[in-house]
């Protein structure tokens, strides 16, 4: 793995999620109604982030879920490796609410739309958003972010890792060399 | 992470890292089932043949719901409605269907050995779920999943299996998949229930009840197989109860109870005691939810594997 830059360092993925969570406040008047949800992997980490600084800059605590969308994948069968499913964790009810999904990276949209699927299975929200830290291009599907904490325009064969300190020791968004091209549907 | 094997025929020979995988992912499909839609679309596409040549209700059920919630496409083949009856083989009866496309074929048979030869005949995947006095390994996995969610872990547990262990499949499946996942694994039953060869199996064997109790953190009740002619092997029911049946009673007298568990269906009043079945030391309907959780995890497991996998 080559590292061709650094998107952000710690400083300024800090600043990237600040960003994000001051976007979501100003299309949101009152979290009142609003949750958040990750998806699995870094989207967990990404999500706790922003309700921490929504805690400390608004002083409310947003409800927060994990949402893990292996299940709903329309490539299980085509990934070179078994992808194994981890237990969905939203411990309050979505129907009726202002849902934020949240995830690391958004590139061919397939994660995210996956995601809108499974949400479909467990309540009807009123409005459904999507936070990504960083927008890489290359959509496959017609998804697009509500909020975004970066663009970066990349080639077919380039990556963008999200590091998070809790699994990754640090913090920082890399943009990376793939070793062999990408298989369709990685995001 | 994958599975190494490409069907579920047994645990005999099953490495850990095999058992571990799917009694990992079980918690998964757990979540799924507690959900008012109970329902993914992991497996759309694919096709499972459950393919019953002895009857079977409850096993059959769970994997139909297993299947169903993947959203896999379902079809059932019960031997006594099909051309078994006109005197077809069983090769014939596999290969024919087969020929139909389909992806994955959960099979009971009366034959020990009979999902093994399938799968080497066949390119389905095959899970066996119950091949006659053999192996049962769905049931083993989903009864270790039961376990450990109320222990935490199955490495140095001392578990016990108590009936009739000469005729019974989920015995040895059980058996294999402890001894495997480091459990230490004794039998108890009468002698005459216990098969001439138990000491190959590397377990402890008692013929009294109360010193396998209290050598026991868990206990696993097997059903007399009154319709396998079970009850030849002792004098009477009475008598089976008086020297082998679990009793709140016998329980009582012990520091440390055991938690209690059973394949069902039950004989009330003959090998458990109503007390016990519905008391709090038992997970027996546990049992039955994991059971759904675990056939999940397995058909998933083995259901989106690749070749590449291995």
């Amino acid at each position: 793995m080559k590292i061709i830059e650094t998107i952000a360092d710690e400083l300024g993925f800090v600043r990237t999620i600040s960003r994000l969570a001051h976007e979501i406040l100003e299309r949101n008047k009152t979290l009142e109604n609003v949750v958040l949800i990750g998806i699995r992997t870094r989207g967990e980490y990404i999500a706790r982030r922003l309700a921490a600084y929504l805690e400390e800059v608004e002083s409310v605590t947003v409800p927060l879920g994990v949402l893990d969308v292996t299940m709903y994948r329309d490539d299980v069968r085509g990934h070179l490796k078994q992808p194994l499913p981890h237990k969905t964790e939203i411990p309050f009810d979505i129907s009726g609410k202002t849902v934020i999904l949240v995830d690391d990276v958004l590139y061919t949209g397939r994660t995210a739309r996956a995601a809108l699927d499974a949400l479909t299975d467990l309540g009807r929200p009123a409005c459904v958003q999507l936070a990504i830290l960083v927008d890489r291009g290359h959509r496959q599907v017609p998804i697009r972010a509500d909020f975004t904490g970066k663009n970066v325009t990349t080639l077919e064969h380039e990556e963008i890792h999200v590091l998070v300190k809790e699994i990754d020791e640090r913090d920082a968004i890399l943009l990376v060399e793939t070793p062999e091209p990408q298989q369709p549907g990685k995001d | 992470m994958a599975l190494s094997i490409r069907h579920l025929l047994g645990l005999e020979n099953v490495p850990r890292e095999d058992i571990q995988l799917i009694l990992d992912t079980t918690p998964s499909f757990l979540e799924v089932i507690n959900r008012p839609i109970k329902k993914v679309p992991t497996l759309q596409g694919t096709t499972i043949v459950n393919l019953f040549f002895e009857s079977s209700t409850r096993t059959r059920v769970s994997f139909e719901l297993a299947e169903r919630r993947l959203s896999a496409d379902v079809v059932n083949f019960a031997a006594s409605t099909s051309s078994v009856n006109k005197g077809e083989t069983l090769l014939d009866t596999a290969r024919n269907i087969e020929a139909m496309k389909v992806d994955m074929v959960v099979m009971r048979h009366s034959v020990p050995g009979a999902p093994h030869f399938l799968s080497r005949m066949c390119t389905s995947a095959f899970i066996n779920a119950g091949d006659g006095a053999h192996e049962h390994p769905t049931q083993a996995l989903l009864d270790m999943y039961s376990i450990r969610q109320k222990t935490g872990a199955l490495e140095g547990l001392n578990v016990c299996i108590i009936g009739d262990i000469a005729h019974s499949r989920v015995a040895r499946s059980n058996i294999f998949g402890l001894k495997t996942m480091g459990a230490s694994v004794a039998v108890c039953g009468p002698p005459s229930l216990l098969p001439h060869d138990v000491e190959s199996l590397g377990v402890r064997v008692f013929t009294n009840l109360d010193e396998a109790l209290s050598f026991s953190d868990v206990i696993n009740v097997l059903r007399i197989q009154l319709e396998r002619k079970a009850g030849a092997a002792f004098p009477s029911l009475r008598e089976y109860r008086e020297t082998f049946g679990i009793t709140g009673k016998r329980l009582e007298r012990l520091p440390n109870p055991p938690l209690v568990l059973h394949p069902g269906p039950l004989n009330r009043e003959v090998e458990i005691s109503s007390d016990v079945a519905d008391g709090p030391a038992s997970i027996i309907l546990e049992q039955v939810t994991n059971g759904v959780a675990v056939r999940m995890a397995v058909l998933y497991l083995l259901g989106t594997r690749k070749e590449s996998d291995s």
